[in-house]
C-alpha cells in the first residue's frame, strides 16, 4: 500500500525544519538551499505553505526525461531519479508544472522527492504535523473527517 | 565542529572585506554568539570608544547551534559598544538571518570603521562586496529588503537593516531582519547607522557540514524537542498566546508598570492582552491575530502575525498597513500600552508596525513616551513643545509621537535620545525608568522582587532577558519562589544570569528555558561541537561570560552606583495588589550579590575571582 505526503499550510509555522530533515537525509548536510520540499511565505497573508511533488501517476518528468533516468519506485510509488543516469539536461525541470523538480549545481544533476524510501524526514521533523505521511488513497481522510462533524452538529441541533 | 570557523572582516572606511580564521582558543572558553562576539568586541576596542564613532565596532555573530537542527537554532546576535548606556550592548534576534550567516560559510561578521557613503554589505557564500546604498537611504527597512532582493533578482536573500530611526541615529534604533524580527536593545541601529551601514544581505548554499556526530545530534536534538512540546509554555501556552499570554498574569500579581511606573496595574490590561487580540472585533468580524510563526528551526513558534482593523483612525487613509504582519509581542504592548496608559490594542499595533518598519525597539520608545505624558501632565512639557497633547492614555499622541520619533521630526528628535536624557534636560531625571540609561522592560520591581536586582545588575541596561527571575518567582520554573521577598534572590539572579550566558552563546532561544536547563542545552552542543563540554565547563563559561562584559562596563566608567533603580521603585510603594505598600528592596540584595559573584563591595571582580573564571 502506497502512502502520500499530505500537507496541511494551516499547520505550517514556517520553522523549515523540514527543510533541514530534507537536506540532512539526502545530502549529509543541514542545508535548506538543497532541499526537495520548500516553504513558502506569504507575508502579508500570514501564510506559510510547504510545497513538494506530489508523485504523479502520469508524471511529466518521467515522461520527458530522454535517458530514463527517473523511474517508479513500485514499492512507494515515488518518481525518483537515478543519478548515475541523469545527464543533467534539465527538460524534467521545464516539464513538471510544478517546479518540483530542480537542478543541483554541485552535483550536476536534478533532485526531487523521493519519499525517501517510503519514511520521508520531512514529516518526521515536522512539529506541528503540516506534513504527514498518511494512506495514498486517504489523503482527504481528515478532512472528510471535519466536515462529517460539521454535519453531524447540524443534525443534532 | 558546529563553527565554520570562519570570521568575515568589514572595513568599512577602507571598503573591504577580509576572511580571516575564527579564533579556535576563544571558541573554546566562550563557544559563540554572546559569549564569542563580546570577547572580540573587548579584546579589539578600547571601553572609553565614543559608541557612535568609527573607533566603536560591530560584530554580528551565530552560535555553534545556529543554523542546525537543534530547536529554536536560528538566533544571531549584534555585539557593540552601546549608544543609549555606554555599556556593553548585545542584542539577539530570530527570524532567518542568522541561519543564513552560518549557511554562506561564516560564523561572524566583524564591522569596523566608518563607510564615507551609505553601503551594505552584500555576501554570496564566499563572496562579499560592499555595495553603494545612496539610493537605499531614507527607506524603511521593509522597503530596504524588498529593493535589495529585487537588485540582485534572488527572493531567497536574508536581509538584517536599520530604517530611518537606524539613520537618525535615534539611540534606542534597532537592526531588523526579515520584516519583523529584530535585534532590539540598546540601540544597536544606531551603531550601524553611525558607520553608514544600511543593511546586511545574505545568500548562502553551502550548509552546515561539521556537526561532530550528527546521527547523535539528530537524536539527541529530537529528544530535547519533545520536551518542548510537552512543556505547558513551550508547548501551548507560547504557540497559543505568544508572549501575551504574560499580560493578565502579570496584572494580576500587581507587576505591570503603568503610567510611567506610577501604578503597578493597568485597568484596560486585558483590553490589550494575548486574549484580546484572540477576540473577533465588532468592526471588522476578524481577531487582531492571524496567525503563530515561528524563527528559523523553532519548534515553539511563539511569533505573532497580527492584521489591524482596516478602518482604524491609524491606517484609515494607510493601505500599506492593511496586510498582515509582525504582531504585538508581551514586551511592545506593554510599553506601548499600560506603560503609557493606553488601552487601545489597534493603536498599539500601529505603532508595534512602525517600530518595526522604521527599526525602533519598542520597549524603549513607548517607556520613553510614558515618561513624556508623565512631564506633560506635570506642565512640565507642553502641547506645543509636543505638537500634540500627550495625557496618559492618549493612543492619538502614541501614535503621533512614534511617527515623529521614526522620522526624527519636531519633538521625536528628544524622545530619541532615551528617557534619561529627556528627562534630565527637562529638570527631572528622576522620573527616568532607566537603568544605566536602558528603559525597563515589563515587569515592575516592587512586585517581583527579584527582577529589581537583574534589573540593576544587567549588563546591558534594565532588561528581562539577561537574568529572567520571573520564570521563578511568577510561573514556578524550575522551582517556584515568592515574588514579594528579597530572600534567596541573589542567589536565584546569579544563576539565572549565568545559565541565560550559557543558551545565549549557543545559538538558541532563551525561551526554551521555559523547559529546558542547561543540562538539556549540554548534550546538543556536545554532539556539535568539537572538543570536551561538560557541564561544568559550560557553567563556568556563563560565569565567565557575564564578568567578562562586568569588566568592559567598569573599564567603560561605570560603576557600583549604576547597579541602581529610579527612586519610584525603591521609596514610592506600590498602590494596589499583592505588592501593595512593598518597594524594591535592592539595597538588600545587592552587597549580597556582589558577594555571590566574588565583587567586592564596589562591585569589581576580585583577582581571585578573575583567576578561577581565567579571565
Amino acid at each position: 500500500m502506497w502512502k502520500s505526503l499530505h500537507i496541511d499550510p494551516k499547520k505550517c509555522t514556517g520553522c523549515l525544519q523540514c527543510e533541514m530533515a530534507c537536506s540532512v537525509e539526502h545530502t549529509g548536510v543541514i542545508n535548506p538551499s538543497k532541499s526537495r520540499i520548500k516553504v513558502f511565505s506569504f507575508e502579508t497573508e500570514g501564510r506559510k505553505v510547504p510545497y513538494t511533488c506530489t508523485q504523479c501517476t502520469e508524471a511529466w518528468c518521467m515522461n520527458a526525461c530522454p535517458v530514463d533516468a527517473i523511474r517508479l519506485d513500485a514499492a512507494t510509488g515515488a518518481k525518483q531519479v537515478f543519478d548515475d543516469v541523469c545527464v543533467g539536461c534539465k527538460v524534467c525541470t521545464i516539464a513538471c508544472p510544478f517546479g518540483t523538480v530542480n537542478y543541483n549545481q554541485d552535483t550536476g544533476k536534478v533532485q526531487k522527492c523521493d519519499l525517501c524510501g517510503g519514511d520521508p524526514a520531512c514529516a518526521a521533523a515536522c512539529p506541528t504535523a503540516a506534513i504527514t505521511y498518511v494512506d495514498a488513497d486517504w489523503t482527504g481522510l481528515d478532512r472528510m473527517r471535519a466536515w462529517a462533524a460539521k454535519a453531524n452538529t447540524a443534525v443534532t441541533e | 565542529m558546529g563553527w565554520n570557523r570562519k570570521v568575515l572582516r568589514v572595513d568599512l572606511t577602507a571598503g573591504t572585506c577580509k576572511a580571516e580564521p575564527l579564533n579556535m582558543e576563544w571558541a573554546d572558553e566562550y563557544l559563540g554568539s554572546r559569549g564569542l562576539a563580546t570577547k572580540y568586541l573587548v579584546s579589539e576596542i578600547d571601553p572609553k570608544v565614543d559608541p557612535l564613532s568609527p573607533d566603536n565596532k560591530m560584530i554580528m555573530s551565530t552560535g555553534p547551534l545556529t543554523g542546525t537542527m537543534a530547536s529554536t537554532g536560528g538566533r544571531y546576535t549584534v555585539v557593540t559598544k552601546g549608544p543609549l548606556t555606554g555599556a556593553v550592548a548585545c542584542s539577539n534576534s530570530g527570524g532567518f538571518f542568522g541561519a543564513e550567516m552560518k549557511f554562506a560559510g561564516w560564523d561572524m561578521i566583524i564591522f569596523e570603521g566608518r563607510s564615507p557613503t551609505p553601503v551594505y554589505l552584500y555576501v554570496e557564500n564566499d563572496k562579499a562586496e560592499l555595495v553603494d546604498a545612496a539610493d537605499l537611504w531614507g527607506k524603511s527597512c521593509w522597503e530596504t529588503e524588498e529593493a535589495i532582493k529585487h537588485h540582485h533578482q534572488d527572493p531567497l536573500i536574508r536581509v538584517s537593516s536599520i530604517g530611518l530611526a537606524g539613520e537618525n541615529q535615534v539611540l534606542f534604533a534597532c537592526i531588523v531582519n526579515d520584516l519583523h524580527r529584530a535585534a532590539g536593545r540598546s540601540g544597536v541601529g544606531a551603531v550601524m547607522g553611525s558607520k553608514n551601514l544600511k543593511a546586511v544581505a545574505l545568500r548562502g548554499t553551502k550548509g552546515v557540514s561539521g556537526i561532530k556526530d550528527m546521527k547523535a545530534f539528530m537524536k539527541i536534538t529530537n529528544e530535547k524537542k519533545k520536551i518542548l512540546a510537552d512543556n505547558a509554555v513551550t508547548g501551548q501556552g507560547l504557540p497559543k498566546y505568544g508572549t501575551q499570554v504574560l499580560m493578565n498574569v502579570i496584572n494580576e500579581i500587581g507587576a505591570l508598570p503603568t503610567r510611567n511606573h506610577k501604578d503597578v496595574q493597568f485597568e484596560d490590561a486585558g483590553k490589550i492582552s494575548a486574549e484580546a487580540m484572540h477576540e473577533v472585533r465588532p468592526t471588522d468580524g476578524k481577531p487582531q491575530l492571524v496567525t503563530n510563526a515561528a524563527c528559523f528551526g523553532c519548534t515553539i513558534a511563539c511569533g505573532r502575525i497580527a492584521e489591524i482593523d482596516k478602518g482604524h483612525f491609524t491606517v484609515v487613509n494607510n493601505p500599506k498597513y492593511w496586510g498582515a504582519s509582525g504582531g504585538l509581542e508581551y514586551e511592545a504592548a506593554w510599553a506601548l500600552g499600560a506603560a503609557n496608559g493606553v488601552g487601545d490594542l489597534e493603536a498599539l499595533q500601529y505603532a508595534n508596525l512602525l517600530c518595526n518598519e522604521q527599526g525602533m525597539d519598542p520597549i524603549s520608545f513607548g517607556a520613553t513616551i510614558g515618561a513624556v505624558m508623565e512631564l506633560y501632565e506635570m506642565g512640565v512639557l507642553t502641547k506645543e513643545q509636543l505638537g500634540t497633547e500627550a495625557p496618559f492614555g492618549s493612543a492619538a499622541a502614541l501614535v503621533r509621537l512614534a511617527e515623529m520619533t521614526a522620522r526624527g521630526e519636531g519633538f521625536g528628535k528628544e524622545i530619541g535620545q532615551g528617557s534619561r536624557r529627556l528627562c534630565a534636560k527637562y529638570g527631572h531625571p528622576e522620573l527616568s525608568m532607566t537603568v544605566k540609561g536602558q528603559e525597563f522592560p515589563a515587569y515592575d520591581a516592587r512586585g517581583i522582587q527579584g527582577m529589581g536586582l537583574a534589573y540593576a545588575t544587567s549588563n546591558r541596561g534594565a532588561c528581562h532577558l539577561r537574568g529572567y527571575t520571573v520564570a521563578s518567582e511568577v510561573l514556578g520554573i524550575p522551582v517556584k519562589t515568592d515574588p514579594l521577598t528579597t530572600e534567596g534572590k541573589p542567589e536565584l539572579v546569579k544563576a539565572f544570569q549565568d545559565a541565560t550566558a550559557v543558551f545565549d552563546a549557543a545559538g538558541i532561544c532563551v525561551f526554551t528555558s521555559f523547559a529546558w536547563t542547561v543540562a538539556d542545552v549540554q548534550p546538543q552542543i556536545e554532539a556539535a561541537c568539537e572538543g570536551d563540554w561538560s557541564m561544568e565547563k559550560l557553567n563556568a563559561m556563563g560565569e565567565r561570560i557575564w564578568n567578562m562584559e562586568r569588566l568592559f562596563n567598569n573599564a567603560a566608567g561605570l560603576t557600583s552606583k549604576d547597579d541602581n533603580l529610579p527612586p519610584r521603585l525603591t521609596t514610592e510603594p506600590a498602590k494596589t495588589g499583592p505588592a501593595k505598600g512593598l518597594v524594591n528592596g535592592l539595597a538588600t540584595m545587592l552587597p549580597e550579590y556582589y558577594k555571590l559573584r566574588g565583587w567586592t563591595p564596589d562591585g569589581v571582580p576580585t583577582a581571585e575571582t578573575l583567576e578561577r573564571l581565567g579571565l
